[in-house]
């Protein structure tokens, strides 16, 4: 004989989801993970103190100061430029790592190994023209970025050092595209690289010395490959780390973006 | 023991002697009149306190002349307040019409205390205001390398070789402009010279721009000659890219064709 002991209606799928996303929400892993103000936590809400947290409480978004001046969320004033060149570099790194998998600097090897990238390798060919036209798009946007800033007058106190390390930026994007140009060993690179570094070698004094140096002999050769290899991959991408990292906290520290007008 | 700042002493010394100078009992009285004008003390508690006094003043003496010296007392006659106080004396002293036992003490001027000097700024949320628009442009970037990849391939010519100079050769895009250049001046001067005095002027910028102002109507010359260099600039880098074919020889290219790879 069956009989019924309990009223309550059965819960639906709808409240058992609901009952399951909330357990997750308010277990002490989950909580432990995602911090305050962060929109998966249990009970968030669109609030002032919320929107503080979310950039406090994260360590990406904690680049940003939690208010910014109004005028500077207009993408009419920055047009993005400085992010997007920032945005550039990882996307670079990202694609770049990928490549790294399937490549080796050595003269015998660099050309068939690209090939091989395009030809065999499932994406290949995608992701090394995503980095080839990412680092062409980043040179324009390094560029372009600086001329906003001269145009804007941001380079004026208390922001001229910034500025300073603007140009240096700019100077290490256009060596980290041009180490980059030598890697295929195709013939483009070659002799784009030997008509770059021929013009080096005029430096006065010491100008045969650092041709030298950064070809690994008189001519460019397996050598070179290595050198500008490791100064593409590890090198000039630590260094330009360091001083992006100078130039974006200069910026929070010279008071934000400059402006208005 | 803390530390009191030089200023807040000065400021403490002057408004000792300045209640020193002052006859106590007249201050007390003629606070209200002349702060009217200048003062800081909202006109509704001078009207309220002049009110008290003048309802106390009918009736207990010595709570009147306590109410007159407390209701009124600003931080600068501290002197007075303290002299006044004790003549208050026993217990009701804090007693008002309607045996309430709080009454207003002294009103402190906020400039007496705390000078702010920064101006508040216009500043919204970085979330989501900031962040929404960057995520939007690193979308849109993404999309744009993403899709452009699809449809153009990178370049991968021949296998290196050291033997076969192709012709032209060309260096990267952004140097074509200092190839340009060695068609005119000699490879120290244009390879290493004009980009070399071309940086140290760029980071020498903010240093030469004595001008303070930051709107376009004022920097006119810096922007002129900025502009002028930019153009003359990405001239040089159009004529070596598209205008140079075998043996670096102008060419058109729309009668012989591209000479430029990425």
């Amino acid at each position: 004989m069956s009989k019924i002991i309990d009223d309550k209606p059965r819960p639906t799928i709808k409240d058992r989801i609901n009952a399951a996303v909330d357990a997750t929400q308010g277990s002490q892993a989950w909580s432990s993970i995602f911090r305050p103000g962060s929109i998966f936590r249990k009970g968030y809400t669109d609030s002032p103190r919320n929107r503080s947290y979310v950039i406090m409480n994260s360590v990406l978004y904690h680049l940003h100061p939690v208010k910014v001046k109004r005028h500077a969320v207009k993408v009419s004033y920055t047009l993005c430029l400085g992010g997007l060149s920032f945005f550039l570099f990882i996307l670079l790194t990202v694609t770049g790592i990928f490549l790294m998998f399937f490549y080796r600097p050595e003269a015998t090897a660099a050309w068939n190994d690209i090939r091989n990238l395009q030809t065999s390798v499932t994406f290949g060919l995608l992701v090394r023209n995503m980095h080839r036209w990412g680092a062409h798009l980043m040179v324009l946007a390094v560029f372009l970025h600086m001329a906003r800033v001269f145009y804007h007058g941001a380079y004026k106190p208390p922001r001229e050092f910034n500025w300073v390390i603007g140009v240096i930026l700019l100077t290490l994007t256009l060596l980290l595209s041009f180490t980059g140009y030598l890697l295929p060993w195709d013939q483009l690179a070659l002799w784009a690289v030997t008509v770059g570094t021929n013009m080096m070698g005029y430096t006065p004094v010491f100008g045969a010395e650092v041709r030298f140096v950064l070809l690994g002999g008189a001519e460019i050769g397996s050598e070179t490959l290595l050198r500008w290899y490791v100064l593409h991959v590890l090198f000039l991408p630590f260094v330009i780390v360091i001083f992006m990292a100078i130039h974006f906290w200069r910026v929070r520290k010279d008071g934000g973006i400059s402006g208005p007008l | 023991m803390t530390e009191i700042p030089e200023h807040l002493l000065k400021r403490a010394q002057a408004a000792r002697e300045k209640a020193v100078s002052e006859p106590a009992a007249d201050a007390a009285a003629d606070a209200p009149a002349e702060s009217a004008g200048e003062s800081r003390i909202p006109e509704a508690l001078l009207k309220r306190s002049q009110a008290a006094k003048a309802s106390k003043a009918g009736g207990d003496a010595s709570a009147a002349e306590a109410g007159g010296g407390g209701g009124v007392a600003v931080a600068d006659k501290v002197g007075a307040l303290v002299t006044a106080a004790p003549a208050g004396g026993g217990v009701p002293v804090g007693a008002g019409p309607g045996g309430h036992t709080q009454r207003l003490l002294t009103v402190v001027k906020s400039g007496s205390i705390q000078d702010v000097k920064a101006t508040p700024v216009d500043k919204v949320h970085t979330w989501p205001h900031l962040l929404a628009a960057e995520f939007v442009a690193a979308l849109a970037m993404t999309a744009f390398t993403f899709i452009f990849s699809i449809f153009v391939n990178a370049p991968l010519l021949q296998l290196a070789n050291t033997n076969a100079t192709p012709n032209p050769s060309k260096a990267p895009w952004y140097f074509l402009g200092l190839q340009e250049m060695l068609t005119m001046f000699h490879p120290m001067v244009a390879g290493v010279t004009l980009p070399g005095v071309g940086i140290i002027l760029l980071i020498l910028a903010p240093y030469l721009d004595r001008n303070p102002s930051i709107k376009p109507e004022d920097r006119k010359f810096a922007t002129s000659i900025m502009t002028v260099h930019l153009m003359f600039w990405a001239v040089l880098v159009m004529i070596g890219s598209f205008f140079r074919g075998p043996g670096f020889a102008f060419v058109l290219p729309w009668v012989d064709g591209l000479f430029f790879e990425l």
